[in-house]
């Protein structure tokens, strides 16, 4: 989804959507849903826990940040784990080999828990396909639901995300890239013009 | 990468890219699904016309544990023991429509030929006196767990290397990954062409242990004295061998507490190994049969789950 080759941004056909303020904003207002949902209700009735998976690369940042956020707004500490889907993807054999990221379980395990799998962008739901498999050779959640940073549509699958950081319409010809400081030095959601980039 | 033949067909960045993709396998052993869903599909034929164990059943499990369908093939009670030729089994076999052979021969050169010989994928899982480039590997995937980077690392291989695929492996991939090896071991037991392999060697252990001949050392790999390949004479006896070249408790002490000590087994305790090296604190064996498994995934992950290098256009 964001592994399209990664380009210098001072270049025509390229348009900042977010800048790093507007990144810092959405993502409070997605702790702040979680909590709303779910995570409000961990500090009140012990045994309902929660849990985040973050799909490599920018997923993991992206969860760690929620993490953070829900534990300064309501005190209550979400274990964080990733997931990596690689090996789970309907594509793996139209290219060539992949490196793998990194699967980290989160502390205490995801078998009963609540799962919000954090992923930088939503596309064709492939991804998120591929993750729910994984998630199932991992455990046995009591339910799974989805964050993003970017919803850009064009859904390939029955798939969609429980929290969206934002919508942002695109065509199939461009590319969303996510930055993330952690990952990328900034942070910022760019579109391409693909003929541009 | 299409087969897996030699450790030198490894430059740095394939073999650090299978021994990442190893430590990523590895998670799984602790799993209660240990299952990933990759190589669904494809068929892995084990094709063994010398025996082993821990070899033939880690790449089985490797196989299985990444959904390919694995299927055995050893010399006894096949084909072989007609008077089949290695090439019409080869033939036979791939002709089934596997997608990877793991082949493992009693000569040296004999899995080279066969890939010549087949279209699939091949891994050679040792050919006689020649190479064993998965052992080398998880030796270095159990090094790197206990050293971190192998950079500039001295590790120092004990024994029969004249006999050992192990030997010439491990010094090809350690010094593709920066290590520094010294062999040591009789003259007769040290292979006449060793001058052209990238290494040091000595005839002394204690003085290489203690760091005077060749500087610290950072591990010690003991070797098998590999007693069916021997045609004798290659020393007086096993008790003058053990005194010798055995890692005694006493050699044991040579070494730095932070320093492994590996062994590709089986052993023969009392005769290169002592039990106190072998269960002592320093002893990583069952790290690396552990590493075995993990590493032969990441072998036929990287050799087969991707599309085929012809049909990837870069």
């Amino acid at each position: 989804m964001t592994s399209h080759a990664r380009t210098p941004a001072a270049q025509s056909g390229v348009a900042t959507v977010l800048e790093a303020a507007d990144v810092a904003r959405i993502v409070d207002r997605m702790a702040h849903q979680i909590i709303e949902n779910v995570a409000g209700s961990a500090a009140k009735s012990p045994g309902f826990d929660v849990v985040f998976l973050g799909i490599p690369t920018r997923g993991v940042p992206l969860a760690r940040r929620l993490a953070e956020r829900i534990a300064v707004f309501e005190g209550v500490t979400i274990p964080v784990g990733s997931l990596d889907i690689t090996m789970y993807r309907d594509d793996l054999r139209l290219r060539g080999v992949r490196p793998l990221g990194e699967t980290v379980e989160p502390e205490g395990g995801i078998t009963g828990k609540t799962v919000i799998l954090v992923d930088d962008v939503c596309y064709s739901g492939r991804s998120t396909r591929a993750a729910l498999d994984a998630v199932a050779d991992l455990g046995r959640p009591r339910a799974v639901q989805l964050a993003v940073l970017v919803d850009r549509g064009h859904r390939e699958l029955p798939i969609r995300a429980d929290y969206v950081g934002k919508n942002i319409p695109t065509s199939p010809s461009q590319t969303v890239r996510v930055n993330l400081a952690e990952v990328d030095g900034v942070d910022g959601v760019t579109v391409l013009d693909k003929d541009g980039a | 990468m299409k087969n897996l033949l030699s450790a030198a067909d490894l430059d740095r960045d394939e073999a650090l890219a299978i021994l990442d993709t190893a430590s990523q396998m590895h998670a799984i052993q602790t799993r209660e699904v240990k299952k990933l869903p990759p190589l669904r599909g494809r068929t892995i034929v084990n094709l063994f016309f010398e025996d082993s164990t821990r070899t033939r059943s880690s790449f089985e499990i490797a196989g299985k544990w990444l959904s390919a369908d694995v299927i055995n093939v050893s010399a006894k009670g096949s084909s072989v023991s007609k008077g089949e030729s290695l090439r019409d089994t080869a033939l036979t076999v791939a002709a089934m429509g596997v997608d990877a052979l793991v082949v493992r021969h009693h000569a040296s050169g004999a899995v080279q030929q066969l890939a010549d010989w087949v279209d699939c994928h091949v891994v050679n899982a040792g050919d006689g006196t020649h190479e064993h480039p998965t052992q080398a590997l998880l030796d270095a995937y159990t090094l790197r767990g206990k050293l971190g980077d192998l950079a500039d690392r001295h590790i120092v291989i004990v024994g029969d290397i004249t006999h050992s695929r192990v030997a010439r492996s491990n010094v090809l991939l350690l010094n593709t990954l920066g290590a520094r090896v010294t062999l040591v071991a009789p003259p007769t037991l040290m292979p006449s062409a060793v001058g052209t392999w990238p290494c040091t060697t000595s005839w002394d252990l204690d003085a290489t242990l203690s760091g005077k001949e060749h500087g610290d050392v950072d591990a010690v790999m003991m070797l098998r004295v590999q007693r069916e390949r021997m045609s004798g004479g290659y020393f007086p006896s096993e008790r003058e061998y053990a005194i010798g070249y055995g890692l005694s408790p006493k050699r044991l002490e040579l070494l730095a507490e932070s320093a492994p000590v590996l062994h590709p087994g089986p052993m023969n305790r009392g005769l290169e190994i002592s039990s106190a090296a072998a269960d002592g604190l320093r002893s990583v064996v069952l790290d690396q049969v552990q590493a075995g498994v993990a590493v032969r995934m990441a072998v036929l992950y990287r050799l087969l789950s991707g599309a085929p290098e012809e049909a990837v256009a870069v």
